[in-house]
């Protein structure tokens, strides 16, 4: 115990200092280890991205270089003749509706199951939990034939449509949970002031409640957002060509424009972009999320 | 949707409490329409469905197991099957060895270092944002043998005899499928062995220090037996995983797994089985696929689970 004394009074000149002479060597070598590797991992992306501005020509000729004179032909052509402007506005409708209803849903499922005592709780909470270890894809077959007899006999709907709540059931597990956990950590005061005040349930909820857990929100929407845009196998298995989403659309891409490296760059620069910004733009929000539970 | 809400609603007694039934109802029965409909209906449906012949999508009759006897004796399945398996196993394998490893080294590289650790952690954790299709196309642009950067990089530093048809070779298409997979992957369990390192109080290897124990010494000795318990979570995270890829593979090789089935997985026979078979029992052989997929995830990951608690157990 005596190590913990002289820890505590020198913490900040004395410790370091020592081993860290030792392993300088080691240090320096896990160093150079690590940014080698940060290289590795980000230039993948970056040649992605120097591709996509590069002549087709530029690029059979030397497959590894830099866009000196960035172009943006690859862009609009992918853009019109590949089809991504179709499957760019499927995919913001697909993704987007099916992340606000799963995510109303859940919010609305949490509400009673994290703050009132009820008959059957238990057994609710462990079945929306169940859906966690639930690979959805399995029952890909049913689904399958389900969309199709459900677009049979309203044909009004469109398919996407069925997707959407195939997406937003998808999300709910994760979603009622994450947030059942954020409702019942919140304060009963608050509750009980307002009811005095005489609110309604969905006064509360809405007016009160919602507001307190927003941080929750943005998280579990964005854990949502992220599979969804990526996903290539639904839309695959349950919609007609012209409603694919960005990453089945690139399927097609591929085997249309096999050998036009650049383009095909510039399609796939189109399909991660909006994830890059959603990060940069959210990124705040989700740390915010994550360390709420913590702090407070 | 009123009218469900309204046959839910007959009173049962007890339901005048203070959360009003139609109060709960309202708030429970989206979500739970949703969830059931569209993600429990057709999981249970999957299961039941194999239990039976079919004809295109007509049911012909209940038939037992006989659609799981046909996954294993109804060639080509009979041996597309065990060859998927095998496949799988040497993914999680090939996947525990590389990235596994690779995150843990990081992990316990970055714990240590002062500098640009922020943005190193973002650096390897950036891949696994991208999709795993856009993963799978942008690296089959980068493996091609004349055009690729792979290739070419090899070639400007005079390792041209190195250069490979990478996707193209079917000794190596499975080992590439599972570095690509590596690449994209290895930030996750770097993040969840870097939070368990963060946990691990300083005294620990302070005071194995002080009691002469080299670095490795102190890793292999204090460190490691503290990270156990992630260690079995990490393993059975990518045992899951590899055991259901399908998106990258089939963007590098296609539904078939080319060349030559050398990178067929099981997801991507499900897929075929479902969707690309001409056998007219199609749904009845998938969904039987699907059960046992289900039953082989499922139960190895629990008993991994009891097995890393023991271990766990045993430790302390």
């Amino acid at each position: 115990m005596t190590t913990l004394t002289v820890g505590e009074r020198s913490t900040v000149t004395a410790r370091p200092r020592s081993p860290r002479r030792r392993i300088r060597a080691g240090g320096a070598a896990s160093a150079i280890l690590l940014w080698v590797y940060a290289l590795a991992a980000l230039a993948p992306l970056v040649i992605m991205a120097f591709n996509s501005l590069r002549t087709e020509q530029d690029l059979a000729n030397q497959p590894l270089g830099l866009p000196l004179h960035p172009a943006f032909g690859n862009y609009s052509r992918a853009w019109s003749e590949g089809n991504f402007s179709t499957y760019f506005m499927n995919s913001v409708l697909i993704t987007v509706t099916s992340v606000v209803l799963g995510t109303g849903v859940s919010v609305l499922a949490a509400y009673p199951l994290g703050r009132y005592r009820f008959r059957g709780r238990g057994v609710l909470s462990s079945y929306f939990l169940a859906g966690l270890m639930l690979p959805i894809r399995l029952g890909a077959v049913p689904v399958f034939y389900l969309v199709n007899s459900l677009t049979q006999s309203m044909p009004g709907v469109d398919a996407r449509f069925w997707l959407i709540c195939v997406y937003a059931g998808s999300g709910v597990p994760f979603s009622v949970f994450v947030l059942t956990a954020f409702f019942r950590q919140l304060p009963m005061e608050l509750e009980e002031a307002a009811r005095i005040d005489g609110a309604g349930e969905l006064r509360i909820f809405a007016r009160i409640m919602v507001p307190m857990v927003r941080p929750a929100l943005t998280t579990v929407a964005l854990f949502q957002f992220i599979p969804l845009w990526n996903d290539f196998f639904f839309p695959l298995v349950l919609l007609r060509d012209d409603q694919w989403t960005l990453p089945t659309g690139l399927t097609r891409f591929f085997g249309e424009f096999e050998a036009a490296h650049a383009t095909l760059s510039a399609g796939l620069v189109i399909t991660t972009i909006p994830l890059v910004v959603l990060f940069l733009v959210a990124t705040k929000q989700i740390v915010a999320g994550l360390t709420a539970g913590i702090s407070k | 949707m009123v009218q469900a809400q309204r046959r839910l609603r007959r009173p049962v007694g007890t339901g005048g409490g203070r959360p009003r039934r139609r109060v709960l109802l309202t708030f429970l029965l989206p979500a739970l329409a949703l969830y059931t409909v569209f993600i429990i209906y057709p999981l249970v449906s999957a299961a039941e469905y194999s239990l039976y012949s079919w004809s295109g999508n007509r049911q012909d009759g209940f038939t037992g197991l006989s659609d799981f006897h046909q996954l294993f004796t109804k060639y080509p399945l009979s041996e597309q099957v065990w060859r998927a398996l095998g496949h799988n196993c040497l993914f999680f394998i090939g996947t525990m060895l590389i990235q596994t490893t690779l995150g843990l080294a990081f992990a316990v590289l970055l714990h240590k270092s002062r500098r640009g650790k922020r943005f190193l952690q973002t650096a390897y954790t950036l891949p696994h944002l991208v999709s795993p299709i856009v993963v799978g196309y942008l690296w089959s642009i980068m493996l091609n043998p004349q055009f690729g950067a792979i290739n070419a990089a090899l070639r400007d530093v005079g390792l041209g005899a190195l250069a490979q048809p990478w996707r193209g070779d079917p000794h190596l298409a499975l080992p590439v499928a599972i570095v690509v997979n590596a690449w994209q992957w290895v930030g996750f369990p770097m993040l969840l062995f870097g939070a368990a390192l963060a946990g691990i109080p300083d005294e620990y290897e302070q005071a194995a220090r002080v009691d002469g124990a080299s670095s490795w010494q102190v890793f292999r000795r204090v460190t490691l037996p503290l990270l156990t318990p992630v260690l079995g979570i990490v393993t059975v995270l990518t045992f899951i995983g590899t055991f259901n890829v399908l998106d990258l593979v089939f963007a590098l090789q296609g539904s078939q797994g080319n060349p030559g089935f050398a990178t067929d997985t099981l997801g991507l026979l499900f897929y075929r089985t479902a969707f690309q078979n001409p056998d007219p029992n199609a749904i009845g052989q998938s969904c039987a696929l699907a059960v046992c997929m289900f039953v082989l995830i499922f139960g190895v990951s629990l008993a991994a689970n009891k097995i890393f608690r023991r271990m766990e157990d045993r430790l302390t």
